[in-house]
């Protein structure tokens, strides 16, 4: 980028089932991150984020919708459409529009409205991000491909389904800290596997996959106003850069792939990131990860690069991943608890390192943190972004 | 007048009590399901009437209706009744009712959760299927459904059977019906709890408490975002 790129404001909506329409989510978001920016008549240019209108809420032209919700017009806008991973896409696109200099402010939107429909039809739709030949129309769906994924990962690394439940049991303990989670339950290790109970209180989804492995059908929004250094300088929030992003794409159907558990996207954008940002795995304070699906979060942690291959387990069982660990990993609940409105997730991650780099986290705060990663995780792997945040002053 | 009040009330079948059983849930708690006492209706209307005007997934019909049956059982205007009661701490988390219709059939009629996200309504509902099935030994129970989680959790989960030919005290919609050999087909993945309950817990379930309204509706409804 030919200029550094700042996060002066963050928004979200509570996640969980909205009680209004999809534009009504998308404008609450926004209004949050510009009031919070102090910055409004100032944006030049707005990107929504989301994967699914067309098919879930029989909506299109979202970017059009929302400038004239907001009585922005004629402020340029568009739609990003990039899967799981449309809002990290649509991050990117707006960093790169003020890292070049064409805007000085832009704002960035990313909501879903998913409860609009049945679970089986959310599940459905989700997969249509599938290969459609070689996927879709043998019925595999995402917590198929996890679950298959799963049991390979677990297999070659000896990871056991307590792992996996602690991943649940961590990521619902941290969405009890966030008021804007889906989910704020904490679960217990007895109630979702040792005990014969578990059998109903979590049953299978996708074998070695059980309910707690799983992340919820979500609505919500969440926003970013982000800039120039000079603007962000004005608004006497603390500074909060975007120093690396890295994207990758892999194959469309993962059997195509060298090796199926060898997430190649995802280690590609996450060292693009750090080499763009100067800086190496270790010196991330807080990480927010893709954590559809438990499973994905040892992986990731692994693959970009925080620990040695096959070790994500145990440094969860350390409680290294834990708030208050050496590396927390997704303080906010993450996709796990936060929730997954698909197109608001990649906007929601970044919010929430913001949040922790500004000191804004509440309960959950990460002490001391200085910089900050994300991954944003679209189809199953095929599309990646990943973000390294700092904060400066 | 109590001459008049015999001819009102119905027949009385006294039929085999729910052994109490407890169930850990996914957070830990431990919750007890024990069957409910006449005297202790009121204080479940109480919790019913709180959410009758609650549209969301259907508590409204749900909680109309349980209110209208558990009244019913309470003036002695329905046969056979009976009303299980989901505790943690002694506080009301969630309630189910039915009836039989004789001695081979029963009649499930609602089941209302009053947590979310533990699976409270799943528990509730396999403990009415085996206190119909394993308590009063009948051959089939007829279920209808009034949400879209109901017929999830009931007719997709236990593979229930169609009944068309069945009228349903709750109306003319599709009647189903879980059989003898339904209930023990599902009943490894659906049914659990374990007995006996140790006097403590059942000391602390001895009395049931509610949450007032207010709290009641938002731990349901959820804070709408």
């Amino acid at each position: 980028m030919l200029r550094d790129v700042y996060i002066a404001g963050c928004g979200m909506t509570g996640f969980g089932r909205a009680a209004g329409d999809l534009l009504d989510i998308l404008e609450e978001a926004a209004l949050a991150a510009t009031e919070d920016a102090g910055l409004f008549s100032e944006i030049e240019s707005v990107f929504v984020a989301n994967m699914g209108a067309g098919i879930l809420n029989h909506m299109s032209g979202l970017g059009s919708a929302l400038v004239d919700r907001l009585c922005l017009y004629p402020t340029p806008a568009e739609l990003v459409e990039n899967g799981p991973a449309s809002g990290g896409s649509a991050a990117k696109i707006g960093a790169y529009a003020v890292g070049s200099g064409a805007v000085d402010v832009a704002l960035v939107v990313g909501g879903e409205k998913m409860r609009a429909v049945t679970g089986w039809e959310a599940t459905d739709f989700v997969a249509t991000l599938s290969h459609p030949q070689a996927e879709y129309i043998y019925g595999v769906t995402l917590p198929a491909l996890a679950g298959m994924f799963a049991r390979l990962y677990m297999e070659k690394y000896g990871i056991t389904p307590e792992h996996l439940a602690r991943v649940a049991l961590k990521n619902h303990e941290n969405g009890t800290k966030n008021p804007y989670a889906h989910i704020q339950q904490a679960v217990s290790l007895d109630g979702i596997l040792n005990r014969p109970e578990a059998v109903v209180n979590n049953p299978w989804v996708a074998e070695p996959l059980r309910m707690f492995d799983c992340c919820p059908v979500s609505d919500g929004g969440a926003a970013l106003v982000l800039c120039s250094k000079e603007v962000a300088e004005k608004t006497g929030k603390p500074l909060v850069k975007i120093s690396g992003i890295g994207q990758a794409t892999d194959t469309h159907a993962v059997h195509e792939r060298e090796d199926p558990i060898e997430l190649k996207a995802v280690q590609l954008a996450a060292k693009k990131a750090f080499e763009e940002a100067g800086i190496k795995p270790s010196d991330v304070d807080v990480a927010e990860l893709h954590d559809a699906f438990t499973i994905l979060e040892i992986a990731e942690s692994e693959q970009v690069g925080f620990f040695e291959r096959g070790t994500g387990h145990i440094a969860l069982e350390k409680g290294e991943t834990s708030l208050g660990g050496k590396l927390p990993i997704n303080p906010s609940g993450g996709l796990k608890a936060r929730g997954h409105p698909v197109g608001a997730t990649g906007v929601a991650q970044l919010v929430e390192i913001a949040w922790q780099l500004r000191g804004d986290a509440g309960e959950r705060q990460v002490k001391n943190a200085r910089t900050g990663f994300t991954c944003n995780f679209g189809g199953f792997g095929n599309n990646v972004l990943c973000f390294v945040l700092e904060r400066e002053n | 007048m109590a001459q008049l009040e015999e001819v009102l009330r119905p027949q009385v079948w006294e039929f085999p009590p729910y052994p109490a059983k407890s169930i850990m849930l996914a957070s830990g708690e431990t919750m007890v399901i024990r069957q409910a006492k006449r005297e202790e209706v009121p204080v479940m209307l109480k919790a019913a009437a709180a959410l009758t005007h609650v549209e969301r997934d259907f508590y409204d019909i749900v909680a109309a209706r349980a209110y209208a049956e558990l009244l019913g059982w309470l003036r002695y205007r329905v046969r056979d009744e009976y009303c299980l009661v989901g505790l943690i701490d002694g506080m009301l988390v969630g309630l189910v009712n039915g009836r039989s219709l004789s001695k081979k059939v029963g009649v499930s009629y609602h089941t209302i959760a009053m947590r979310r996200g533990l699976r409270i309504g799943a528990h509730l509902f396999a403990s009415k299927m085996e206190y119909h099935v394993e308590y009063l030994g009948q051959q089939e129970v007829y279920i209808v459904a009034e949400s879209p989680i109901g017929f999830r959790r009931w007719m997709i989960e236990y593979g229930l059977e169609k009944r068309p030919q069945v009228h349903h005290e709750l109306g003319g919609v599709m009647s189903w019906s879980l059989t003898r050999d339904l209930y023990f087909a599902a009943k490894d993945r659906l049914v659990v709890g374990e007995r006996p309950v140790s006097d403590e817990l059942l000391e602390k379930s001895a009395t049931i408490t509610v949450l007032e309204d207010d709290a009641l509706i938002q731990q349901v409804a959820g804070k709408l975002k």
